[in-house]
């Protein structure tokens, strides 16, 4: 059963070494299709695993998890490093949301990246990228996981970095790279931590695993012996394994990266940078939930804070950015916060139950905004794409007025703006209406927070939706050059997330209104269980009407030809706008923090031990060294007799000495 | 009979004769010659060790004939070179020949 689930991880890989190494020697066409019949191929059978998987009959009312394969990839001691797939709902959910999302811009890059130098690089890129997160995504163990998490952050340097002759997107690189490399070296010896106490990497402490046809129930590892030997080992282990998760879903102080990583191509962005790779460290909290929520309930008040935080801190930015790009990545740093703030509340009830409704709310809550936001933050994407393609820039003041020249690129923006603000029968009043209430059931402080955050979420989308299609036309612009709408590889993926946004809102809305069973959290639920969403009204109705209001405030200041509102509030609060233009500072203070801090008090002097102590050990033997064959050269002189002298003299010596003795 | 001094003092005579030779002359035939002078001293010293004594025993004068095979040995080896170095260099004299140095 589900033995072809390997193809889904082989077919990219396949793609990308053709395309990596005889890419280059393809006509861009051929090179493309390559990959997106690859990536199509790999889309089918993801269908077909979470068909067969979702269709399978639950036991107990749980859904089993399948380990197709599995084999012992590196055996050390107590210890082995295993390579294989596990299949079980939020994995499959993954694996939806990954080749949807990635298939969209597979397509959508042949008239993006039309007649781009280095299309075929591209495109190889792309599919290392795809294998990866898959990886990712079905590993069996932590282990697996990091090793693909790793691939994961390479691939995106390299994206990031794909138009190499230019300088910002190096230094974007680099940036994404370095930042996401000193997080993830939390996430291995948090690793290495829990696989010394636990004697296991395996994720199979959830419960049972069904390998291959029948069922074997074992609970890998020892958790107890971990428990004993200290209750803080697991929560530490734990929370190390979050600073990981945080710098690669851009979690505030490590968030850095992700605006300066729009520097990439804008399909890229879409894929990586907002859609898939950016929730890893979500998927990651998720996989470890079942340790999180036993061992360390009191740490994810953590996760929490972090993810409050860092929702308030990103879209406050967002509100004042003007490049397109920067806004939409601020709003998926504020998005994925608001992921994390749905694990985090997912508290275990004090009624001796492990897992109660609520627990199961805040998790279901979580995965859910992750797949709603994926579909419609790549459908924002892609149509910032559309714009760029059109206009040539990035800059919000050189468009406005667009709507007349691009109506797809218009409707499906608009589309997905109405989701992500959170507008009933879009798919992302349903997710962040759940988180909302998770959040409210565990702390109403919490709740209204993010309820506020919701408000200023739909605030900048819709100044983002007037700044481009509608205001003053940036006529001077658009004289040379009149925008026109996207060709239709670029648009069919357009529409075809905004299907599924607006399918998923319908249908979760009204089920959720209605009490339907068979919405999301009968798939993907904390515990496996069918879990029927049901709307708290008040909540809804109450997040609805500020989600319209908001909607209406930055209709009032930013809609008109000119906008008086705006201009007077930019000027009584200039420190304000610029501090959140600047985006709080937050690059300058680890320029800082690193440059003057560490670079000078702690790399300094160990630069200087290293040149000076250690080097100069090595370098005062060898100039030893040099000096005795220096002084003693003029002895060899090339001249025979001389030779003779010495030999004989010294015979003479040794045997006076040995008379002697 | 002669005395055993006699033989000491003819072998220490003829060695250092070999050594100055060796040491002064600069044609390399010569400081073969030389060399040879050298080890004829030790075939002396070997046969009148052996023959004044221990005149039961025979190792001395085999000595002194392994000596003298090793001598001839070793003249047809440094002739051999001696005259590629007068073809390479076309000179016999050691002076000339100071590639070695460095």
């Amino acid at each position: 059963m589900f033995s072809y689930t390997l193809f889904i991880m082989l077919l990219p890989l396949l793609s990308f070494i053709v395309l990596g190494l005889a890419g280059m020697k393809m006509q861009h066409k051929v090179a493309g299709l390559i990959g997106t019949c690859s990536l199509g191929i790999v889309t089918i059978l993801s269908y077909l695993t979470a068909f067969e998987y979702f269709g399978a009959d639950r036991v107990d009312g749980v859904y089993q998890t399948f380990v197709p394969y599995n084999f012992t990839w590196l055996p050390l001691g107590n210890l082995h490093f295993d390579l294989g797939i596990l299949l079980d709902p939020i994995s499959v959910m993954m694996l939806i949301v990954i080749s949807t999302v990635s298939l969209m811009v597979h397509i959508y890059s042949f008239g993006y990246m039309h007649g781009e130098k280095g299309f075929q690089r591209y495109y190889a890129f792309l599919s290392l990228f795809t294998m990866s997160m898959l990886g990712l995504v079905l590993a069996t163990n932590i282990f697996q996981m990091y090793m693909f998490w790793e691939l994961v952050g390479v691939s995106s340097y390299l994206l990031i970095g794909f138009y190499y002759p230019l300088k910002p997107a190096i230094a974007a690189s680099k940036k994404a790279f370095i930042v996401t490399r000193f997080a993830d070296m939390f996430f291995l010896v948090g690793i290495l931590t829990f696989g010394y106490f636990v004697d296991s990497f395996s994720f199979s402490f959830a419960g049972d695993i069904v390998m291959g046809q029948g069922t074997t129930p074992f609970i890998e590892g020892n958790i107890a012996k971990a428990v004993a030997a200290g209750g803080f080992i697991i929560p530490t282990a734990l929370v190390l394994m979050f600073i990981g998760g945080a710098g690669k879903s851009a979690m505030f102080p490590l968030h850095i990266w992700l605006p300066d990583a729009m520097e990439g191509p804008t399909p890229v962005s879409a894929l990586i940078h907002a859609a898939t790779m950016v929730v890893a460290g979500v998927f990651q909290i998720a996989r470890m939930f079942p340790l999180w929520i036993q061992y360390a309930p009191e740490a994810m008040s953590i996760v929490v804070w972090v993810g409050v935080f860092t929702a308030f801190y990103a879209a406050a930015v967002a509100c004042a950015q003007s490049d397109i790009k920067r806004v939409l990545a601020f709003s998926t740093i504020s998005q994925i916060a608001f992921m994390m703030v749905a694990l985090g509340v997912s508290l275990p009830g004090h009624h001796g139950a492990i897992m109660d409704n609520h627990a199961q709310l805040g998790y279901m809550a979580g995965m859910f905004h992750l797949f709603t936001h994926a579909m419609f933050k790549a459908c924002l994407f892609l149509g910032a794409g559309c714009i760029i393609h059109a206009v040539h820039s990035n800059e919000m003041a050189l468009m406005g007025g667009l709507r007349k020249y691009m109506p797809i690129t218009h409707i499906t923006f608009l589309i997905s703006c109405l989701a992500i603000a959170g507008i009933p029968f879009f798919s992302g009043f349903s997710s962040k209406d759940e988180i909302i209430t998770a959040c409210m059931e565990y702390s109403p402080v919490v709740g209204w927070i993010m309820t506020g955050i919701a408000a200023m979420t739909a605030f900048y989308m819709f100044r983002l939706y007037y700044g481009i299609f509608w205001g003053t036309e940036n006529v001077e612009a658009h004289e040379h050059h009149t925008p026109h709408e996207a060709p239709a590889t670029m648009t069919i993926p357009l529409i075809v997330l905004c299907v599924i946004t607006v399918g998923v809102g319908i249908y979760s809305t009204l089920g959720g209104f209605l009490g339907w069973g068979g919405s999301f959290g009968s798939y993907v639920s904390a515990e496996g269980t069918d879990y029927t969403i049901h709307f708290n009204t008040q909540i809804a109705l109450t997040s609805t009407v500020i989600a319209i209001l908001s909607i209406c405030l930055a209709t009032y200041i930013y809609k008109g030809e000119t906008q008086p509102i705006a201009d007077r509030l930019y000027k009584q609060f200039p420190k304000l706008h610029r501090a959140a233009y600047k985006r709080f500072y937050q690059d300058e203070i680890w320029q800082y923090v690193t440059h003057r801090i560490i670079f000078r008090c702690v790399s300094t002097p160990i630069a200087w031990f290293d040149r000076h102590i250690v080097d100069g050990t090595f370098n005062f033997m060898a100039w030893g060294a040099n000096e005795a064959g220096e002084s003693i050269r003029s002895w060899q002189s090339g001249d025979v007799r001389q030779y003779a002298v010495w030999f004989l003299t010294g015979t003479v010596a040794l045997t006076l000495i040995l008379l002697c003795i | 009979m002669i005395p055993i001094e006699c033989y000491f003092a003819l072998s220490a005579l003829l060695f250092f004769i070999g050594v100055y030779g060796f040491v002064t002359r600069r044609n390399l035939i010569a400081m073969l010659i030389s060399v040879e002078l050298v080890l004829n001293a030790v075939d002396i010293n070997f046969a009148a060790i052996n023959r004044l004594l221990y005149p039961n025993g025979m190792e001395g004068m085999f000595m002194t004939l392994f000596v003298i095979g090793v001598a001839a040995a070793e003249s047809a080896v440094a002739i051999a070179i001696i005259i590629n170095v007068y073809r390479k260099f076309k000179s016999d004299s050691v002076d000339a020949i100071q590639n070695m140095k460095r």
